[in-house]
Order: C-alpha cells, then sequence, then structure tokens
C-alpha cells in the first residue's frame, strides 16, 4: 500500500487508479458474468427443447398438471421485487438510504414469497409422486396414456430447481445489502455492490419470465 | 509403389470402398508432407541463416512484418487443398451411407463384452460374423447395455451401437477370409477383450452354411460340443480355462470345486452342481460370487438344453492338463 | 540491481500466512505453478504405467480395470488438473498485470478464491484416486458413467467445481485486459500473449458453465435417476455426448491458445524481430476461439448423427484450419531478417512448430467424414491429440517456463541441461507418439488394456521413447527448480533475453510486490524491434 494516495476514498482500492476505473472494472465483470449465467440456463433450455420436440405431446399434457394460478402469482412477485429492486438503487443515488433500505427490505420479502410459493408447488408435486425420472409415481387419468411423463418433470424440477437456487443465493446478497446500507457503508458517492446485486437481480427475474411460458403456458 | 505403401499404413482393402478412403487418405497424406516440409525448411533455413552469430553486435532487425502475395498464398493454398478433402471425403462418405437395395440385412446387437449376430433366414451366431462375398451387408446395430461400436479395420467402416436407437452401416466385401472386428467404443473391464471375427465365404460355401446354422450339432459328443460353445459363445472373453481370474471366475477352479460350498457377495453360499450352473448361465444376476461383479449378461434364449448341458459337461471334464 | 532483490514480491511480506492469504497475483500464480507442476507430474507417472502395461500384448503388468482407472485418470488429471487451471492460472497470473501495466489483476481477492476453488476441486479429484479411482474415461460417457461403480461423482463433482474457478479466472482476466492496461496501451500494442489470454478467458467464461450443467446432470442421473440422458426412460446417451462436446471442444482452444500466446513471445524476442502479422495474429486467436464453438460434432462422426450435420460439422471444422495454418507460418517468417538466438525457450518454440504442425495436419485428416469413420476412436486420434496437446501446448509451457524463469524467480537455470532437455523432450515425444499414427491407421482401438500381436512392435517402440520423454521433462522442470534452490544464484537482470514488453522493462528480476516501482510509461510497442535496441543482461 506504499503509494495508496491518503487522499483517496475508503473504498478505492490501491491497485486502481480511480474511482471510476474501479466502478467500470466492476460493472464490466458483472456483465460479463451474466453472460455465464445465461449460457448456464442456455444449456438447459436447450435440453427442453430437445426433449420437447421428441415427445410434443407428452409436454402439452403433462404441463397440465402443474398449477397455473401459483405459476402467475410467482411471475407477479418477481416482477414486483425487480421493481422495487431498481427503486432501492434509484433511491441510494438520491442518497435516499431510509427509502433505499425499505425498497431493499421489499425486495426480499418477495423472494421469500417467491420461494414460499415455490415451496407449495413442490410439495404437492412430491406428495402426488410427479417427480423427476424413476422417482415419478403419479398415475392420475390424465396422463396414464403419455409417454415418458417423468422427463418433463425432471426438467421442469431441475430448470426451477436451479432458478429457486438463484432466487436464494440472491436473497443472501440481498440481505448482506440491507446490512451494508443500514451500517451506512453505501451512499450515493458509493454504491457499486448494489447495482451489481441488482443486475444479478433482474437476470434472476429475467430468467423465470420465460421459465414460466415454457412450462406453465404451452400447447 | 502406392501398393506398397497401402500395405504399411493400413490394413487390407477389403470393401469395396476401401480403395477410394485410402486414396483419399494419400491425397492428404502427400499435400500434409509438402506443407509440413515447406514449415520445416523455411524453419530451419530462416532460423540457421539469421542466427545471432558469436561476437555480431545487437542491432535494429527489419521492421518487415507482412507480405500480401505471401499471405495470400499461405491462404490460398490450404483452402484449395481443404476444399478438395472436403468434397472428396463428402463424396466418399455418401457411398457409405447409402445402402444398396439388394443388400442382406444382418442385426447386430452388442453387449458386454460380445456380439451377437441375428440372420435373416433364422439362426443366431456370437462373435461370428459369416457373409458373402460380394454381396452388400447391410448391418443394423443395437446394443443391451452402454454404448458399443462395431469396427472392421478391413472395411474401413465403424458404426456406434447405441442402446436406445439402431444406427446402420454396409460393407461389400471383395475377398473371402478371415478379419478383425474391434469394439471402439470404451464399455469397461471387458473393453479390449470384445474382438469378433467377419469371416467372408464364397456365396455358394454361404448358402451351405446359412442352411446348416440352426440345425443342432447332435452328432458330436456333449464335452466336445461344449468346447466349442466355450469360444463360440464368447465364454472366452471373461472365463478362463487356467485357473486366472478374468472378469468372472475361472472354469477350472469351479470344476475343481464341484460338490463344494461357493460363497456370494450377500454372504449366502450354495452347493455348485448343474442346477447352480445351469442357473448361473441364465440367471447370472441372482447370485455372485464374492469378489465378482454383478455384469455378466444372461445367456436366456442364446442357448438351448443340449447345448446348456453340453457347457455343463464341458466344465465338469476340465482338469489342470485340459487342453482347447 | 542488489537494492531490487532486497524487496520483491518473493520476500516480501514474509510467513506462511503471507502466502497462503495473499492477494498478490505472481504468488498465486506461483501457487498454481507448484500445484499444476505436481499434477502434471502425477498425469504423467500415470501415462509411464500405461504405456509399461502396453509395451506386451497381454495382461502382464496391471489388469485391465486397473488400467481403465489408470488411463482415465491420466486424462481427467492431465486436462482438468493441470492443462486448464494451471498454464493460465501460472503464467496468466503472474504476467498479465505485469504486461499490461497494472498493479495487480482487477479482482485479486476472488483470484485467491479461484486459487482455493481450485484446490478443493482438486482434493475431490484426489479422493478419487484415494477411494479406488474412476473407471469411465475422461470423456464420463453415458450410460457407461450412470452405470460404472467406479468414483464418477467425486470425480464430476471435482471437475464442477473446478469450472468455477475457471470462469472466475477468466472473468478476472477479461475485466484485467479491458480495463486495467496503463494510459497508452491501446489493443494493438498489447503483447500477443495477453491476446491469448484474453481469448482463452472468453472462451472459459462462455463454455465452462456448459460444463457445469452437464456434471451437475450427469450426478443427479446417478443420485435421482432423472432419465434425461438414460435410454431405459426415455432419455438419449448421445445427448449427453452433444453436450459434453459443445463445452469439450472450445476447452481445447482453452489449452492451446495460451500455448500460440506463448510462442508469440518467445519467437519475436529470441529472433530480435517485430512478429509478422501482429494483427492477423490477434484476431485468428478471437476467430478461433469463435468458431471451436461450432465444431463439436465433429467428435462424434460415428455415433449416427445425420448426414448433414456430418457434412456441416465437417465443413466448419476445416475453418479451425486455415487460421491456424497462416499463424504457423507468420511465426516462422518473425525470423526473417532477425537475430536468432538458440536458447532454451527458442529450442521449445522451434519444437512447438514442428510438433503442432504435424498436430494440425493430421487434424486435417480426422476433418474428412469419410477417414474418420476409420480412424475414429483409434490411435491415431490418440496420437493426434497428443501432438496437439503434449507437442502443442505442453511444450511451449515448458518454453514459457524457460523464457519467463529470470523474470520470476531472479535466477538463471542451467542453459546446456536445459538445451540438452528440449531435445530429449523433442526426440522422446516423436519416439513416443508418431508409431501410434501408424497403429490408429492399422485398426488398433484406443483404451485398450491388451491387444493383439500384430501391434507389438509398435506399441514397445512407443513405450521405449515414452521412458526418454518423461525422464527429459522431470530434469527439465528439476532444473529449474534447482536454479531456484541453489546457492550460488546466477542474476539474470531484470531483462536477460532483451524483451520489449513492460515486465522485461519496466520492472526488476523478480519484480517488485506492487509490481512496478513506479507508475510505467509505454515507449515502444510490444515488438519494436526495428525501431529501439534493447540490450540483454544476460551474458
Amino acid at each position: 500500500m506504499s503509494n495508496h494516495n491518503p487522499d483517496a476514498p475508503k473504498h478505492l482500492k490501491h491497485y486502481f487508479a480511480n474511482v471510476d476505473q474501479q466502478y467500470e472494472t466492476s460493472k464490466f465483470a458483472m456483465w460479463a458474468f451474466i453472460l455465464t449465467e445465461v449460457l448456464t440456463f442456455a444449456g438447459l433450455f436447450v435440453a427442453y427443447i430437445v426433449f420437447r420436440s421428441w415427445y410434443p405431446d407428452m409436454f402439452v399434457d403433462a404441463h397440465k398438471l402443474l398449477d397455473v394460478n401459483k405459476g402467475l402469482m410467482n411471475t407477479i412477485v418477481l416482477i414486483t421485487s425487480s421493481l422495487t429492486m431498481a427503486l432501492a438503487i434509484w433511491a441510494i443515488q438520491k442518497n435516499n438510504r431510509k427509502l433505499s433500505l425499505i425498497m431493499l427490505i421489499a425486495t426480499f420479502v418477495f423472494a421469500f414469497c417467491f420461494l414460499g410459493i415455490k415451496f407449495l408447488e413442490y410439495s404437492h408435486k412430491f406428495e402426488v409422486g410427479q417427480l423427476p425420472g424413476e422417482y415419478y409415481s403419479y398415475m392420475g387419468p390424465e396422463v396414464v396414456h403419455l409417454n415418458n411423463p417423468h422427463i418433463f418433470f425432471s426438467i421442469y424440477f431441475i430448470m426451477t430447481g436451479l432458478h429457486g437456487l438463484h432466487v436464494a443465493i440472491g436473497m443472501g446478497l440481498i440481505a448482506w445489502l440491507i446490512y451494508a446500507t443500514y451500517k451506512g457503508n453505501l451512499s450515493s458517492e458509493y454504491y457499486t455492490p448494489m447495482e451489481m446485486i441488482g443486475i444479478f437481480w433482474h437476470l434472476v427475474d429475467l430468467i423465470w419470465i420465460y421459465l414460466f411460458p415454457l412450462f406453465y403456458l404451452i400447447g | 509403389m502406392l501398393d506398397r505403401l497401402t500395405e504399411f499404413f493400413f490394413p487390407k482393402q477389403v470393401s469395396t470402398f476401401a480403395s477410394d478412403i485410402d486414396n483419399l487418405y494419400f491425397f492428404i497424406f502427400y499435400s500434409s508432407v509438402a506443407l509440413f516440409f515447406i514449415v520445416v525448411f523455411g524453419m530451419v533455413y530462416l532460423a540457421v541463416k539469421y542466427r545471432h552469430k558469436k561476437g555480431e553486435e545487437l542491432k535494429l532487425t527489419s521492421s518487415k512484418d507482412h507480405s500480401n502475395l505471401l499471405e495470400s498464398l499461405f491462404f490460398i493454398i490450404p483452402l484449395i487443398l481443404v476444399s478438395i478433402t472436403f468434397v472428396w471425403g463428402i463424396r466418399s462418405y455418401l457411398k457409405m451411407v447409402i445402402v444398396p437395395d439388394d443388400a442382406i440385412e444382418i442385426k447386430v446387437t452388442g453387449q458386454s463384452w460380445f456380439w451377437t449376430f441375428d440372420y435373416p433366414d433364422g439362426g443366431t451366431t456370437l462373435n461370428e460374423l459369416v457373409v458373402p462375398s460380394n454381396q452388400p451387408i447391410k448391418l443394423v446395430l443395437s446394443s443391451k447395455d452402454v454404448l458399443h461400436s462395431f469396427f472392421i479395420p478391413v472395411m474401413r467402416s465403424k458404426m456406434d451401437a447405441l442402446p436406445n436407437r439402431y444406427n446402420v452401416m454396409w460393407f461389400d466385401a471383395t475377398q473371402e477370409g478371415v478379419y478383425d472386428i474391434f469394439c471402439t467404443e470404451y464399455c469397461g473391464t471387458g473393453h479390449s477383450q470384445m474382438g469378433a471375427k467377419v469371416i467372408v465365404m464364397k456365396p455358394a460355401q454361404y448358402e451351405e452354411w446359412a442352411n446348416e446354422l440352426g440345425s443342432d450339432d447332435d452328432s458330436i459328443p456333449l464335452d466336445e460340443l461344449g468346447a466349442k460353445l466355450y469360444t463360440k459363445k464368447a465364454c472366452n472373453t471373461c472365463h478362463t480355462l487356467d485357473g486366472s481370474s478374468l472378469v468372472g471366475p475361472s472354469y477350472l477352479q469351479t470344476s475343481q470345486m464341484w460338490g463344494q460350498e461357493r460363497v456370494f457377495d450377500d454372504g449366502t453360499s450354495t452347493v455348485i452342481d448343474e442346477n447352480y450352473i445351469r442357473s448361473s448361465i441364465l440367471e447370472p444376476q441372482t447370485q455372485i460370487v464374492a469378489g465378482y461383479q454383478s455384469v455378466m449378461p444372461t445367456y436366456q434364449g442364446l442357448l438351448n438344453d443340449r447345448e446348456l448341458d453340453a457347457l455343463i459337461a464341458f466344465l465338469k471334464s476340465l482338469n489342470e492338463d485340459s487342453q482347447i | 540491481m542488489s537494492e531490487n532483490i532486497k524487496q520483491n514480491y518473493l520476500n516480501h511480506p514474509k510467513g506462511l500466512m503471507s502466502w497462503l492469504l495473499t492477494l498478490d497475483h505472481k504468488r498465486i500464480g506461483l501457487m498454481y505453478l507448484v500445484s499444476g507442476i505436481l499434477f502434471f507430474f502425477l498425469g504423467g507417472l500415470l501415462a509411464l504405467v500405461m504405456r509399461m502395461e502396453l509395451a506386451a500384448p497381454g495382461n502382464d503388468f496391471i489388469s485391465n480395470d486397473t488400467y481403465n482407472n489408470v488411463y482415465t485418470l491420466h486424462g481427467a488429471i492431465m486436462i482438468f488438473l493441470f492443462i486448464i487451471p494451471a498454464i493460465p492460472g501460472a503464467l496468466g497470473n503472474i504476467l498479465l498485470p505485469l504486461m499490461v501495466g497494472a498493479k495487480d489483476v482487477a479482482f485479486p481477492r476472488l483470484n485467491l478464491a479461484s486459487f482455493y476453488i481450485y484446490s478443493f476441486g482438486a482434493l475431490f479429484a484426489m479422493y478419487t484416486i484415494i477411494n479406488g479411482g474412476v473407471d469411465t474415461g475422461w470423456t464420463f460417457y453415458t450410460p457407461y458413467s450412470t452405470q460404472s461403480t467406479s468414483n464418477v461423482v467425486p470425480m464430476t463433482l471435482g471437475i464442477f467445481i473446478i469450472g468455477f474457478s475457471s470462469i472466475l479466472t477468466g472473468l478476472n482476466f477479461i475485466a484485467t485486459v479491458h480495463k486495467m492496461r496503463i494510459p497508452g496501451l491501446t489493443w494493438y500494442k498489447l503483447p500477443l500473449f495477453v491476446w491469448a489470454l484474453y481469448g482463452t478467458s472468453l472462451v472459459q467464461i462462455t463454455a465452462t458453465p456448459v460444463l457445469a450443467i452437464t456434471m451437475v446432470l450427469l450426478m443427479l442421473e446417478r443420485f435421482l435417476g432423472i432419465g434425461i440422458f438414460d435410454p431405459a426412460l426415455g432419455g438419449d446417451p448421445v445427448l449427453y455426448q452433444h453436450f459434453f462436446w459443445f463445452y469439450s471442444h472450445p476447452a481445447v482452444y482453452i489449452m492451446i491458445l495460451p500455448a500460440f500466446g506463448i510462442i508469440s513471445e518467445i519467437i519475436p524476442v529470441h529472433s530480435r524481430k517485430k512478429i509478422w502479422g501482429y494483427k492477423f495474429i490477434a484476431y485468428s486467436t478471437l476467430s478461433i476461439a469463435f468458431i471451436g464453438f461450432l465444431v463439436w460434432g465433429h467428435h462424434m462422426f460415428t455415433s449416427g448423427q445425420s448426414v448433414f450435420s456430418q457434412i456441416v460439422f465437417s465443413f466448419i471444422t476445416y475453418f479451425v484450419g486455415i487460421p491456424t495454418g497462416v499463424k504457423i507460418f507468420s511465426w516462422i517468417l518473425t525470423m526473417y531478417k532477425g537475430q536468432v538466438s538458440f536458447t532454451p525457450p527458442m529450442l521449445y518454440a522451434l519444437s512447438f512448430l514442428f510438433l503442432f504442425t504435424i498436430g494440425g495436419l493430421t487434424g486435417i485428416f480426422l476433418g474428412a467424414v469419410a477417414l474418420d469413420i476409420h480412424l475414429h476412436d483409434t490411435y491415431f486420434v490418440v496420437a493426434h491429440f497428443h501432438y496437439v496437446m503434449q507437442g502443442g501446448t505442453i511444450v511451449a509451457f515448458l518454453g514459457g517456463l524457460h523464457h519467463w524463469w529470470p523474470k520470476s524467480f531472479g535466477v538463471m537455470y542451467n542453459q546446456t541441461i536445459a538445451k540438452i532437455c528440449a531435445f530429449g523432450v523433442f526426440l522422446g515425444f516423436n519416439g513416443t507418439f508418431f508409431p501410434q499414427f501408424l497403429l490408429g491407421l492399422r485398426g488398433m482401438p484406443r483404451r485398450y488394456a491388451t491387444y493383439s500381436e500384430e501391434f507389438v512392435e509398435l506399441h514397445s517402440y512407443s513405450t521405449f521413447w515414452s521412458g526418454i520423454l518423461g525422464i527429459s521433462i522431470f530434469i527439465a522442470i528439476m532444473n529449474l527448480f534447482w536454479s531456484f534452490i541453489k546457492k550460488n544464484k546466477v542474476d539474470p537482470g531484470s531483462n536477460p533475453w532483451g524483451g520489449m514488453t513492460l515486465e522485461w522493462t519496466h520492472t526488476s528480476s523478480p519484480p517488485h510486490p506492487h509490481n512496478f516501482e513506479e507508475e510505467p510509461v509505454l515507449e515502444h510497442g510490444p515488438y519494436d524491434y526495428d525501431k529501439v535496441i534493447v540490450e540483454k543482461t544476460y551474458k
């Protein structure tokens, strides 16, 4: 730290020349990370497309076993949470820490609701045996004629499960943001972490916006 | 000259498209050798010519770093060569995928670790594919367990055998003889032993053979028939006759333990007798000898009663001095 | 000079914790280097065990099962634990910030995290070995990998974890290249090694997530029987191959692009000549990285794809070949009217050109569908990818180590031993792998523990030379480390070869803890040997 400028702000790391460079670097890396995330899900979307093209009728019939209302509710919850997240960033830019804090807590609560609804959906599926692969045991009248309905649920659980994991990680990050904002570590001077986590959160939202019609609204 | 080279590089050319593929190889080979010599010669020449001589001062060197002529050449010549290669490769390939209408269709099934061949007029062989010469043969491949790949080097042909679908390959053998077949998709312990033979016969001979196929070997004694089946049904892939263990226990060991208890991996045991041998051929998964893995496929439907009796008789007849 | 050595990244700060918790990219790079080389030795030892078994046709040395474990671990360790993480992780980490004039990478903490994630993943791989190995081949083809009773899960979990390390390193490097360059260091003034690392990182962040998801699906298939790859449950084992090769073909470029970068540095410096076709080499790096994503199907020419796919994949495959060919010509022409010194790094670079050309040209044989049908999964393929991976990447890596060793550690190794070893590697390599082309043409399948008599001569020949190859590599690396340990160190000076990039001209050997004593100012381009005379500080 020998050549660290004593006048530089606390959050500026010594290996960056100035605050702008540090901010630009974080933002750039975040977008690169988003690319990685998109490709992770892209692999699963490909699996979805492949199996849907092999079993088009099964997909249409099996999707009727999903609860569209819960799915729709989750979509609304998540879109709202994206909005509150954006508002939190807007508030911190205006140096309104209190509003920002409220918005972050709202985002956290919405995320929690999302997982709660997801939990209800999953537990129902566990009860009736609409499970992936060899654990599938549901033999209701609407599916007995179907060819390999467990494949649909394998893909459903993997994709929504991975998305759910992202929501959970996002909740952890938002909790940390709440703490940092409460402590006063973030301000209109320096709010990079909030902006980065915001980008991540919008991505999580966006992926759901693709998942929802692909699983709940086909046919 | 070219024939000698072909013999050096390749196994025999037995299928109708083998020579075409070998010629494609030689086209790429000679082009590559030419390019390779340009590269190596250029490299050595420039490195030696412009070497830093002892005592020579360090100096400013040339700023030349491109030449449109040279670069276009480096681009265009390989482009022409690979275009020829590509078109040739595709044309030859199309010949390999379009199966003639008059082909005889033989079903090939891979299973760890042997091949089964089902002939159009009924009858089955294990690890021996018998075909007539100068007659297109269509092979329909599939697998009963993991992936395998069916490779006949002399035919220059190969195709994967998959568990959930049928793949097709074909060839037209031009010379009679016995040639190797290999499994080229890794399939576990016995992968390197999963070989078979293709026996190309004159058409008349093949007819005769095909008629005999399926008729019983009633005339020969049981233990001799058993000895034949031991290799024919691929028992030898996993079971030796000299007491050493491969994937499964040696026949000799089992024979020597006749009448004694055999312990299984679940702790139970049973006396080795005819019934035990019979059930371990037909239902190999139910009792696994301690220290071995549950990998043997069932022979249900692949052996009739007389053949089972023959194998049991053969196993009982074994002793230290047995020669096969 | 002696003052510079007083304080450098190796001796300041002191203490074990200052290493374990270091955020210094050079120290992290050194930790990658040491662990990478340990895995390299382990993988090499496994290779020698295989060659021992293959010296004679039968099961004379080890059983089929042991052989299957050995070859799987050889492949998995070499690829996932050594080549992919260690080359960008070691040379890239040490050099990238120096080359762009930065004090560190963009995210030093993340960089340290990458190293620990890599170590954590490697633990799983080591557990696999202790626990009895894994026998599926490094490709983990289903359905064999879902049925095998060996340690498929620990191994794939290890690879999955190492994948994260790869992604984070890639992100870090990309951000560093984009945002951390000193003023005036424009894209076309970047050393080509930086371009190569940039291309590598792009592939790492875009391809690795697909591998991660594939490994997850494979593990779920084993744990839960999800059926995606299981034919009995309506899935498809060939889909696994598509997923796997969609990552693993680009992974070939993760492995070879850094080697291209190293060669693009060694040749101009040791020829004291402006590099031929700078822009072409830079752009072809990116285009190869891109096209690499479109050719995975050529690994599946015998899997029963549609004829149309076969034609398309064969066609695109050749588009990788042509820019690579032009690159080789560019490296050779760089020597034109230069002052070529036959130093150890230069010998490795020339050896690279020879071996990689063979590796590249034999790729053309495999790209022709009709011929590939015969050669697929035979020793021809084994020889081909070893010419690319070992003759290309590892020879370049050894060259890079010899090139930057004096810079990284401030010591010079024994030149004579280094040169003899370079020859030993060259001869041993050709002796080992050239016969394997013939084996493949004559029909010898790969992954066989035993084989028929007709192949014995070529196999024993290959085994004999593999010993020489192994010994040469071992001595070459020991020679490097010995220079570090022995007492009477030869001081190579800050710029032993007369390089023109920032790591040579603006910092001591070994570098200052913060890389540069004062902010470097760019005075000339990376290869301006036609404009400035840079003295060599060694000999």
